[in-house]
């Protein structure tokens, strides 16, 4: 077989599934974008910019969107990071498949249900019944961006988790022991070893959350109770309820394109501290 | 050459044992290392050679007994503290810093803080001096083995250890290569005057390198000297047996002759052999006597027993012929012969009786395992 044949028939497959899923749809919802509403509601063809010109009347979807995201995936690095560690360093590891499993445990149900556990949990008689019980005030959680977040860190740390974990797990231990006679305490070892080997599952850990709550719907939905929405509850609003497809598509363009800019810099960013890495050794 | 009878003591184990488990990996040892000196652990694979360097290191501690540096017993300080640096089996370079930058890793966790040119200078001197000058700004994935074993011995010497430690630095090595890193690091040795304790399992490079070899048999040490100590005076049959080729006879002691005994052989030959310890008529003993201590001849010779075996296989080795004899009682015996004296056995072939001439005092007797 052909080199040239060899290739097309290793990436055919992926190529026309992403042209017909990706390429596709992309083209049409952009075609959308330029057109306006039928009076009927739908899409009536135009080419127009008057659906990006408003685009501000829609400005919180977005602000929300582009606030609780990235402290989302900050939030859930700050949590899953110690977790990972422990689980690939310091857990048994007669014990460490189960806990592992353990961490992936809540996808063996819908998200759906479970975040209507945390309505529950965060509604009026669940956690702010039991504060005020305690004597710490009248306090509303649910519906409230703090509830969306809490949602969302709930809900995507186990991706967080996973790629950090197999970077930790990797981590040859000997390093730590060559840094640790070389002179470093632990704490500097870690930063010096542990930190900068474990940042490509740190990457992909950010990026694999990032994305996905930039198009996150669900979870506003139930936690915010229609006071903090995202983007897509926005889309889901223009597309179903007032059937204003142009301008849905408008949206969902503008949508990819900040999230274009956003993981560019992110990976930018990225490669800077690779860079840096240098200095990094030098603390 | 320092020896730790004669001269200032670096490092000491005493009584130190470690079990991992019901694993015994270290079983009660006492060993004095001397400043200056090139010291070998050798054994057997699993006989705890890399649990003795990694309790030093600070990697391991001891389950009783002591480790004392400098005179002080060391066992709480963690790895980080101790002046000791070692060159792991697989390097365990850094793979995300450049040749310079592992090297240098040691200078930038000391304390106050060295500045910046002074690390370099001390960075760029210990890469010349495993010559690797032009290497630093390189990647670790970039290098050889070879090379990336002198990344690892410059990331050690850099920072000026009390003691270097070497866990089968060469093990990783083709022939040739680990040659001549024997022969650099001998030479580095000498140079530094850093005191090395090298873990291998290779007797040749233990003994072409040491000052002193400490040999480990199941966890335990078995005999510590010098090599040349080591090779004629092997304190047991387990020593024997490992450093060089010796054959083992059972005999009983008949005499006493100051240092040296009259045992009888199996095949009811007396023979002279050294007694570096105490015996009695009627013991019980084994002898060693290394092939190239025994001779061939055509007839027997006057005041030698007369020992008469059959050729089974020559082999030639260049400079030597190593013959491999059948005695009815003794078994088999291995006899060195060197070219020079073979010219003397015209016609010898498999199936030829020869006599074994067994030269007064060549031969010693063991002491137990
Ligand atoms: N961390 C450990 N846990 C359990 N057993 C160990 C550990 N390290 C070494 N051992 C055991 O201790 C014995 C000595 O090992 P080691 O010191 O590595 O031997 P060597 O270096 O001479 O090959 C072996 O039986 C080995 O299996
Ligand atoms: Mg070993």
């Amino acid at each position: 077989m052909t080199k040239a044949r060899a290739r097309w028939l290793l990436l055919g497959p992926a190529g026309l599934w992403y042209a017909a899923l990706l390429v596709l749809p992309l083209a049409v919802v952009l075609v959308y974008s330029l057109g306006e509403r039928a009076p009927a509601g739908g899409y009536a063809p135009a080419l127009t910019l008057a659906q990006y010109a408003n685009l501000g009347s829609r400005w919180t979807a977005f602000q929300n969107t582009l606030v609780l995201a990235p402290v989302g995936t900050l939030a859930a690095l700050l949590i899953a990071y110690p977790l990972a560690y422990f689980l690939a360093v310091k857990s048994n590891p007669r014990w460490r498949t189960a806990l592992l499993v353990l961490v992936i445990v809540p996808f063996w149900t819908s998200i759906l249900i479970r975040s209507y556990a945390w309505i529950f949990l965060l509604g009026g008689r669940g956690i702010p019944a039991l504060l005020a019980d305690l004597g710490l005030g009248d306090i509303r959680l649910i519906n409230t961006p703090f509830a969306v977040l809490v949602g969302i860190v709930y809900g995507y740390l186990p991706l967080m988790v996973f790629p950090i974990y197999v970077s930790l797990e990797r981590l040859d231990k000997r390093l730590l022991e060559a840094s640790s006679d070389l002179g470093a305490p632990p704490w500097r070892s870690f930063l010096q070893v542990t930190l900068p080997l474990s940042l490509p599952g740190v990457a992909t850990g950010s990026m694999l959350v990032f994305i996905l709550l930039m198009g996150e719907y669900l979870i506003p939905q139930m936690l915010g109770g229609g006071k903090v929405f995202f983007v897509g509850n926005a889309l889901v609003d223009l597309f179903l309820q007032s059937r204003n497809w142009a301008f849905g598509s408008a949206m969902a363009v503008t949508l990819v394109a900040v999230m274009l800019v956003t993981v560019t810099l992110y990976m930018r960013f990225l490669s800077r501290i690779g860079a840096a890495r240098d200095d990094v050794g030098l603390m | 050459m320092a020896y730790a009878e004669q001269g200032e003591v670096i490092a000491e184990f005493v009584d130190t044992t470690k079990r991992f488990g019901k694993v015994l990996a270290a079983d009660r040892l006492n060993l004095r290392i001397g400043k200056g000196e090139f010291l070998s652990f050798l054994g057997p694979s699993g006989c705890g050679k890399t649990t003795a360097l990694r309790m030093l290191a600070g990697f391991e501690a001891p389950t009783e007994g002591r480790i004392l540096i400098d005179g002080q017993d060391i066992g709480a300080e963690p790895a980080h503290r101790r002046p000791v640096n070692m060159v792991f089996q697989h390097y365990a370079l850094f793979p995300h810093m450049t040749v310079a930058e592992n090297v240098g890793y040691g200078l930038r966790q000391r304390r106050p803080k060295l500045a910046k040119d002074d690390i370099a200078a001390r960075v760029a001197r210990a890469l010349d001096t495993v010559r690797l000058g032009d290497f630093g700004p390189r990647r670790i994935w970039e290098m050889s083995g070879g090379q990336q074993q002198r990344v690892a011995l410059a990331r050690a010497i850099v920072n000026e250890p009390k003691i270097l430690l070497l866990d089968e630095p060469m093990a990783a090595l083709d022939a040739k290569l680990r040659a001549e890193m024997q022969m650099e690091l001998l030479s580095l040795q000498r140079k530094l005057g850093i005191t090395f304790i090298l873990v291998t399992h290779d007797q040749q490079e233990a003994l072409s390198m040491s000052d002193r070899i400490c040999i480990m048999g199941k966890s335990r040490i078995a005999q510590i000297g010098t090599p040349r100590e080591l090779y004629d005076r092997p304190a047991n049959r387990y020593v024997a047996d490992f450093v060089g080729r010796a054959n083992i006879l059972p005999g009983t002691v008949t005499r006493n002759i100051g240092e040296h005994a009259l045992v009888r052989l199996a095949s009811n030959h007396d023979v002279v052999v050294e007694a570096p310890r105490p015996v009695n008529p009627g013991d019980k003993v084994d002898i060693a006597i290394r092939p190239e201590g025994l001779r061939l001849g055509a007839s027997a010779e006057p005041g030698l027993p007369d020992i008469t075996a059959t050729v089974a296989r020559m082999t030639f080795l260049g400079e030597h012929v190593e013959y491999l004899l059948r005695h009815p009682d003794l078994g088999e015996l291995q006899v060195m012969v060197p070219r020079q004296a073979e010219r003397a056995l015209p016609g010898v072939d498999v199936g030829t009786q020869l006599h074994i001439l067994w030269d007064q005092g060549n031969g010693l007797i063991l002491g137990q395992d």
